[in-house]
């Protein structure tokens, strides 16, 4: 846009003054003006950036001392100042699948509801009900997930799982031990259920995109509802939906507080899913306050550096498959 | 009718079945969640909570401090990353709306926008509280404020682009200049959206706590002091729930039925006005 | 334009408004060991005096680093630091009050007291070799009680905690197996069980999980009305955690000879002392960086060693014996001064 009136110096020189000065404090303030926007886009890059920087910063000497076996390694002593990952991160990833394995097939399943089955007038309740899910801040999961949750799961799933699979050679080895309550099989089951909200309303908005054509042509030769979303709905959506997937993962790896509450903060890796463990955000989050000495510190920030890496990667294809999506409806 | 007919309807029926019962579970979720939460919470709900500060052990009290604390770093947050969010999202709608630097922004700020909150509570101690050598209000409403930017600048970009470009067109042929078109006619045209933002933006800081562990941690007495740690309802909840004090951990239901009923009426407040707009 | 300058200026104004510095408020960080009669002191020295104290019960290892970091006037911790380590970071220490540690459990049908553990049994269950309540050699210890074949949850601290410290060092002192696999220290490698965070998790997770065992310091176990076991001291003798059996411990404590009063009270003889019986200390800087602050952290440590004991006994922990207070009172006149070198404590006469 030429800021064509803008032009204080003409003005000037036909001898109106004050009006030259007004058009020139003018052009003053939209140059200001331009240039903090500018500034302020270049200030989330400078976030990110800033946010890495410290991250590695941070985590040097940690990684000097441990280097990629810090990775593998699965003893966290705080008193031998011997720290390794392994434990909190296969509990990030545990955890995490077990909530998207739960959370995709029924995410999945309530945005087919909504779009083929629900009658119109449901149709936004039950969209605001549980896009609410979502809206829950995750501390309250993790109160609602220590008090009154894990108490359920140790009378109720947690014996009959070791009872059912007590005899079977390999799974028995999965659903072990005494069933505390809390553990890695709770915290990934509450996570399910904080990620629904997003794998379904993604799944929904992708579904509700679908030409109406595909799908009516597709009822037109007799397919049954079902069929029309497997053949039809899915195949066109899918980008979406793994897409709305992958942010749902996002969300269940860096997930704090609700994991805190109920994972059992155990730095071992153990078979059983009913075992206590621990998680990436988990293990900072109990530990940072009192992380004494400069390795340990180092440490929990390479915890992070590490956690912030792979949501980083998550997040990056989640977005990627979003933006495919987004172009393709337009 | 052949048995092959008969098999796909069948399974229809199945997945149809299973749909229904999948939303009924995940609406059963939200309906078990909430009852829990009025029912805790509501229980200890009195005048007391709202006047009193927290108590000791054993001591009866409230939630005042808590509470002014979670007002004063939410609205410091929103004050510091408002501004950044709204400028940037006007950068990218308005002045660089196709060029490359707007869409790596938007790139990283949709990662910012999910990124884990504990990692911005490690990235503002390492760069605030380390530094100046003590735990402080304002390091937790910069913590804060980190997570409301991205979601200001998606909000407002997206406002903005919105803004039909002949109302542009129309200022500029007045011969106004482009900072006033932007301020004066698109602002005003996508407050509605924006105000949006922001509320949405409030709702979600209102219950994080991961962020303010290690920044500005947590005070039994009156604090107003931004310079000093600063007690806040999430990170109260947080420490009663896992005392084993009664009377703590009613405090902390009580609490955690105070934020959910914010968040939440923070949200459906943003929906309403998100949907008056629509024609 | 305009409402941003005025969401701008409100912004400021409403910081500048939280600035100024409040009545004083001593800040600690610290062991969840005797945050309970901390509290119950503070509250009542505010009471007396208008002034607070603002304690982050955040675990032993936490006190440590969060003095070291110096973002507190003091740091609490039941576990002494070394005389060397003291001396590198220009810290002092001194004993506040002592308490009891005792196991807590969550069995059907069993009370407070019901249940006799000794040592070594109490470092095989926390080794993870003995599984399950009917094990027999807790039932050797309770020939008449009726133990179910649960299996046992082990209940231990996940971050740094002195409670651990005493805990662990007890279990090193009974059990060769203990010391040579887990050792003592703030934090141990623990060889089964979940991670509670303070001695209030601990006592939470006991609380909630059936068949669990955990340790707590004693007024936690009371104030939240858990199971505690009685055990078998080092004289053969089955004893209750009582404010006597504490007391008896105590009484064995040599603080003379301990540098900068650094006690341990485990497995002290005697046939009525407790076996987990623990100090806790206070860290403080011999030049601190508040010197305003720390003078009146003194004050009120002054106050608690005056006027505390009675509030101590209810909660069940010991106060300090008069010469220990005296002896502390003398170490702060001498070592705690500001940056001229004047003394921040002025003896009384």
């Amino acid at each position: 846009m030429v800021n064509v009136a803008l032009q204080g110096d003409v003005v000037a020189a036909y001898g109106f003054a004050a009006r030259a000065k007004a058009l020139n404090r003018l052009r003053g303030i939209d140059i200001v003006f331009r240039v903090l926007t500018r500034v302020a886009a270049l200030g989330v890059l400078v976030i990110l950036g800033g946010v890495i920087i410290s991250l590695i910063d941070g985590s040097l000497p940690a990684l000097r001392a441990f280097g990629l076996n810090f990775l593998v390694e699965e003893r966290w002593n705080p008193v031998t100042d011997k720290f390794g990952a392994l434990a909190p991160i296969y509990g990030t990833l545990v955890t995490s699948f077990i909530a998207m394995l739960i959370a995709v097939p029924v995410g999945l399943l309530i945005a087919v509801f909504l779009t083929e089955l629900c009658p119109m007038w449901l149709r936004r309740p039950i969209g605001i009900a549980i896009e609410l899910l979502a809206g829950i801040p995750s501390i309250i999961y993790g109160i609602w997930g220590l008090f009154v949750f894990a108490p359920f799961l140790q009378e109720t799933l947690q014996p009959s799982l070791i009872a059912v699979f007590g005899n079977i050679p390999v799974l028995s080895a999965l659903f072990a031990g005494p069933p505390y309550g809390i553990g890695i099989l709770t915290a990934g089951l509450i996570l399910a259920i904080m990620v629904l909200p997003f794998v379904t309303s993604i799944s929904r908005d992708v579904f509700d995109a679908v030409p109406t054509v595909l799908k009516e042509a597709a009822y037109g030769i007799g397919c049954t509802t079902w069929e029309v979303v497997r053949y039809v709905v899915l195949p066109y959506a899918r980008v979406g939906v793994i897409g709305g997937v992958m942010l749902g993962l996002g969300r269940a790896l860096g997930e704090t507080m609700a994991v805190t509450f109920v994972i059992g903060n155990a730095h071992r890796v153990s078979s059983s899913l009913l075992a206590p463990g621990t998680t990436i955000s988990a293990t900072i989050a109990n530990e940072f306050t009192e992380a004494v000495g400069d390795l340990y510190t180092s440490s929990l920030i390479a915890l992070g550096l590490i956690l912030f890496v792979i949501t980083f990667i998550v997040l990056a294809i989640a977005r990627y498959m979003l933006l495919r999506i987004e172009r393709r409806i337009g | 009718m052949t048995s092959l007919y008969a098999a796909r309807r069948r399974r229809n029926r199945i997945m149809m079945r299973l749909s229904l019962a999948a939303t009924l579970m995940g609406l059963a979720w939200l309906v078990v969640i909430l009852a829990v939460l009025l029912w805790e919470g509501l229980s200890g709900l009195s005048l007391a909570v709202f006047t009193e500060m927290t108590p000791p052990p054993g001591g009866t009290g409230g939630l005042l401090n808590p509470i002014v604390g979670s007002l004063m770093l939410t609205i410091l947050a929103v004050l510091i990353g408002t501004p950044i969010g709204i400028l940037a999202g006007t950068y990218m709608a308005e002045y660089g709306r196709h060029d490359r630097l707007t869409s790596v922004v938007r790139f990283i700020n949709d990662i910012l926008l999910s990124a884990p909150s504990i990692v911005v509570g490690l990235f503002i101690y390492e760069v605030m509280v380390a530094p100046m050598g003590h735990f402080s209000g304002l390091a937790g409403a910069v913590a804060l404020a980190v997570i409301v930017i991205p979601v200001v600048v998606r909000t407002t970009e997206d406002m903005l682009i919105l803004v039909p470009n002949e109302l542009r067109e129309a200022a500029a042929a007045l011969g106004t200049p482009r900072a006033f078109v932007i301020t004066t006619v698109c602002y005003r045209a996508a407050k509605a959206g924006m105000i949006t933002g922001v509320l949405l933006a409030t709702a979600r800081i209102s219950g994080e706590t991961a962020p303010l562990l290690f920044t500005a941690l947590s005070n039994q007495f009156w604090s107003s002091n931004l310079n000093a740690p600063m007690a806040s309802l999430p990170m109260v909840i947080f420490q009663f729930a896992l005392s084993p004090y009664k009377d703590w951990q009613m405090l902390a239901w009580t609490g955690a039925l105070i934020i959910t009923f914010t968040v939440l009426s923070l949200s459906i407040i943003a929906r309403a006005l998100a949907a008056s707009r629509k024609p | 334009m305009k409402l941003f300058h005025s969401l701008m200026a409100a912004g400021f104004i409403a910081a500048a408004a939280g600035w100024p510095a409040l009545a004083i408020d001593i800040s600690g960080a610290g062991a969840t060991f005797p945050y309970p009669i901390y509290a119950k002191w503070a509250d009542a020295y505010k009471k007396e005096t208008g002034n607070g104290l603002n304690y982050q019960s955040i675990g032993s290892g936490g006190g440590i680093k969060q003095i070291k970091a110096k973002t507190v006037t003091f740091g609490a911790s039941d576990a002494p630091l070394l005389g060397k380590e003291l001396d590198e970071s220009g810290l002092i220490q001194f004993p506040m009050v002592m308490g009891g540690i005792v196991p807590v459990v969550n069995i059907e049908g069993m009370k407070s007291g019901d249940l006799v553990i000794d040592g070594p049994t109490l470092a095989k269950i926390f080794l993870g070799e003995i599984k399950t309540w009917n094990d027999p050699a807790i039932a050797k210890l309770n020939p008449s009680a009726k133990l179910p074949s649960q299996s046992i949850a082990v209940v231990h601290r996940s971050d740094g905690s002195g409670t651990t410290y005493n805990f662990a060092y007890y279990l090193a002192e009974v059990s060769p197996d203990w010391k040579s696999k887990v050792g003592f220290n703030t934090s141990v490698e623990w060889p089964v069980g979940i991670g509670a965070k303070g001695n209030e998790g601990v006592a939470n997770n006991v609380a909630q999980t059936k068949g669990s065992i955990g340790y707590v310091e004693y007024a936690y176990a009371k104030q939240n009305k858990l199971t505690y076991t009685k055990m078998v001291n080092k004289a053969g003798k089955t004893v209750e955690p009582t404010s006597a059996t504490f007391q008896a411990a105590a009484a064995n404590a040599n603080w003379d000879s301990a540098p900068r009063y650094g006690v341990i009270l485990a497995n002290q003889p005697g046939v009525e002392s407790w076996p987990m019986t623990a100090a806790t200390w206070i860290l403080m800087y011999k030049k601190p960086q508040d010197p305003a602050a720390a003078a009146e952290a003194l004050k009120f440590f002054a106050w608690s060693y005056e006027n505390g004991a009675k509030m101590a006994e209810e909660l069940d922990y010991i106060a300090m014996p008069k010469n220990v207070v005296d002896s502390v009172k003398k170490t702060w006149a001498g070592e705690v001064k500001d940056a001229s070198g004047k003394p921040l404590y002025a003896m009384a006469r």
